[in-house]
């Protein structure tokens, strides 16, 4: 079952995102930091979480996951530390994406050539 | 914005910008929005099938499955930009594919790619986030914003 | 010498002794892959990177078109070359290859008929005999400095263009047998507010229009007198617009003498949405298919004109709009 609201929910928010681009005529660029601050918007009004819960995976591999996780780790800290965890949180969930995509977008650029 | 620069324009641009969006070929939005959501919804049914796969196979809880399987996600989709097959398949797919975080590590290894030329440190490394810098600036600074808020009204209340 | 308000006239009608187009893989597949005399089949050839493989398809339509004309590198006087990278450096290291004396010069995808124009006018006033005009454009280079990555993914929309992987050059005589080069129009910047990189042909129409409407009343020469008007890259959006333009402004070329390089390069391939274009479209489509039939007795007398759009990256990203430009070059046969 969670497989198919993952398809769903997934699907649904690449369809928003296609609307940002064909519609709005967005640049790419503009179209996923709207989606990342939307994630961390809908984390700030409590509507993330529950979403994720029952989408799984359509809700924590689109981008609007990253401005959920951001989030988390942000209010995460604060409630242990006050206010100065809202700094120090931030990138406590999101190490694993970020991390992950630096190292294996650099070894990637060693051990491949671009094609054009 | 593109109301304000409207209003700057002399009757004739105005004139001339009508003209030539009658002559624009109109996006295929109807196939563009079922190719994004089927190929947005495959990509989550693929990470719903290797987080799965993390909890039964690795011991992970539901909670920690979630890291790894973005983990593999980017490794998969670095993999298919350095093969060059990523952006042919991102020109059918459009947002069903830049929107789940294979478009992120997409952003990143295809920057990479493309300035290795210049060398590691310069190339590689100063142009790496050229296009996922303001994935991550404009995600943080919202996180901070928020959470802020959230804080100190929570202090407050 | 200057006829009219912006156009020069070549009495001494100066000749293209030799000419050159080189092309990538892709143009390799298009409809006039016989019309390039080197095609490659490595979009690197062979090179580190996509800007060094540029210099070399220009270094190539250089070689060729002097050898092609008979001479040596040392027997050219001047050469005038220009392509899209910052600086012009496909341009800049061709030249220290040649060892020519040398003149960059930036007119984005109008550079061919930019060079072309100027390099008859040195002829014509004698300020040389032998004069070089060449520019070059690489897709990857190109969206690499323009766009975004090549293997990144983004959808281009169907207004979109593919840059033509190209090097083309010609060398002008004032002596010789060929096609000669008989008046020019240098085009001013026309800009219509339009501001979306992805629609270069709806932002230079209004220079075409505007450099081909002078042409006629510099030279005042009915509007049927050239057997084809062709322009450089206004893809199939921007020939579609110009085509209601000229009739709407009292330009009444014949409609069926108007073609588009943009158009003719790729033929009707999907993927190049609305056609090619770079500074090395119109070179490679004019000094190799074009001149090939304009020699074959196709045509008596022709016009070229090559369309830029003169914007950066940063200047869209501060919200400007495109300011565009045409040059247009007359061609006629040896024998008029």
């Amino acid at each position: 079952m969670t497989f198919l609201w993952a398809f769903l929910v997934g699907g649904a928010i690449c369809l928003v995102g296609q609307f940002l681009l064909d519609v709005m005529k967005l640049t790419p660029a503009h179209t996923m930091a709207s989606l990342v601050v939307a994630g961390a918007v809908l984390n700030g009004v409590g509507l993330y979480e529950p979403l994720a819960k029952f989408a799984g995976a359509g809700a924590s591999v689109p981008i609007t996951s990253f401005g959920n996780a951001l989030m988390k780790g942000a209010m995460a800290e604060a409630e242990k530390d006050g206010l100065i965890g809202v700094i120090t949180g931030i990138f406590e969930v999101t190490s694993a994406g970020i991390s992950a995509a630096i190292v294996f977008g650099f070894l990637v650029a060693v051990c491949f050539r671009p094609k054009g | 914005m593109a109301d304000k620069k409207k209003k700057k324009l002399t009757l004739t641009q105005q004139e001339y910008q009508q003209l030539a969006k009658r002559h624009e070929p109109p996006r295929p939005l109807t196939r563009n929005f079922i190719r994004a959501f089927l190929v947005g919804g495959v990509i989550c049914l693929i990470g719903q099938g290797i987080q799965e796969m993390f909890i039964h196979f690795f011991d992970f809880t539901e909670k920690t499955a979630g890291n790894p399987t973005v983990a593999v996600l980017i490794l998969l989709s670095a993999l298919l930009t350095g093969l060059g097959w990523y952006d042919r398949i991102a020109q059918w797919a459009g947002a069903g594919t830049a929107v789940p975080v294979t478009g992120f590590a997409n952003s990143i290894t295809s920057a990479a790619l493309e300035h290795r030329s210049e060398g590691l440190v310069l190339g590689v490394g100063g142009n790496m986030f050229k296009l996922a810098g303001s994935v991550i600036v404009m995600g943080v600074v919202a996180a901070f914003a928020i959470s802020l808020i959230k804080t100190l009204i929570n202090m407050g209340g | 010498m200057r006829k009219g308000y912006q156009s020069w006239v070549f009495p001494s009608r100066p000749v293209i002794v030799g000419r050159a187009a080189i092309g990538g893989p892709f143009e390799a597949q298009g409809p006039l892959a016989n019309d390039f005399d080197t095609l490659h089949g490595d979009l690197m050839i062979g090179q580190d990177s996509w800007e060094k493989a540029e210099r070399v398809l220009l270094e190539e339509a250089c070689d060729k078109a002097i050898e092609k004309a008979g001479l040596r590198r040392e027997q050219i006087h001047f050469m005038l070359a220009g392509d899209l990278m910052n600086q012009t450096i496909s341009a800049n290291f061709a030249a220290r290859t040649l060892s020519i004396p040398f003149m960059g010069i930036f007119g984005a995808c109008s550079t061919a008929m930019e060079g072309l124009a100027l390099a008859a006018l040195l002829v014509d006033s004698q300020s040389a005999d032998y004069v070089l005009a060449a520019t070059s454009s690489h897709n990857s280079s190109a969206e690499k400095q323009y766009r975004y990555p090549t293997e990144y993914g983004s959808q281009k929309p169907p207004t979109a263009q593919w840059t033509v992987t190209g090097a083309g050059a010609s060398v002008v005589a004032n002596q010789g047998n060929g096609l000669r080069v008989t008046a020019a129009t240098i085009g001013k910047i026309v800009d219509m507010g339009m501001t979306d990189p992805f629609n270069m042909g709806g932002a230079m129409a209004p220079a075409a229009l505007s450099t081909i409407e002078s042409h006629f009343r510099d030279l005042q020469l009915s509007h049927d007198h050239y057997d084809l008007v062709v322009t450089g890259d206004l893809g199939k959006v921007g020939h579609s617009i110009l085509s209601e333009l000229l009739p709407k402004h009292n330009v009444n070329i014949p409609l069926k003498r108007y073609v588009d390089c943009g158009m003719l390069i790729y033929g009707d391939n999907p993927i190049v949405w609305s056609g090619g274009s770079g500074c090395g479209c119109c070179a490679t489509v004019t000094y190799g298919h074009l001149l090939r039939r304009f020699q074959e007795g196709e045509w008596k007398r022709i016009l070229v004109v090559a369309t830029g759009a003169l914007l950066s990256p940063i200047s869209y990203q501060q919200g400007e709009s495109i300011p565009c430009i045409a040059h247009a070059v007359a061609i006629e046969a040896d024998t008029l």
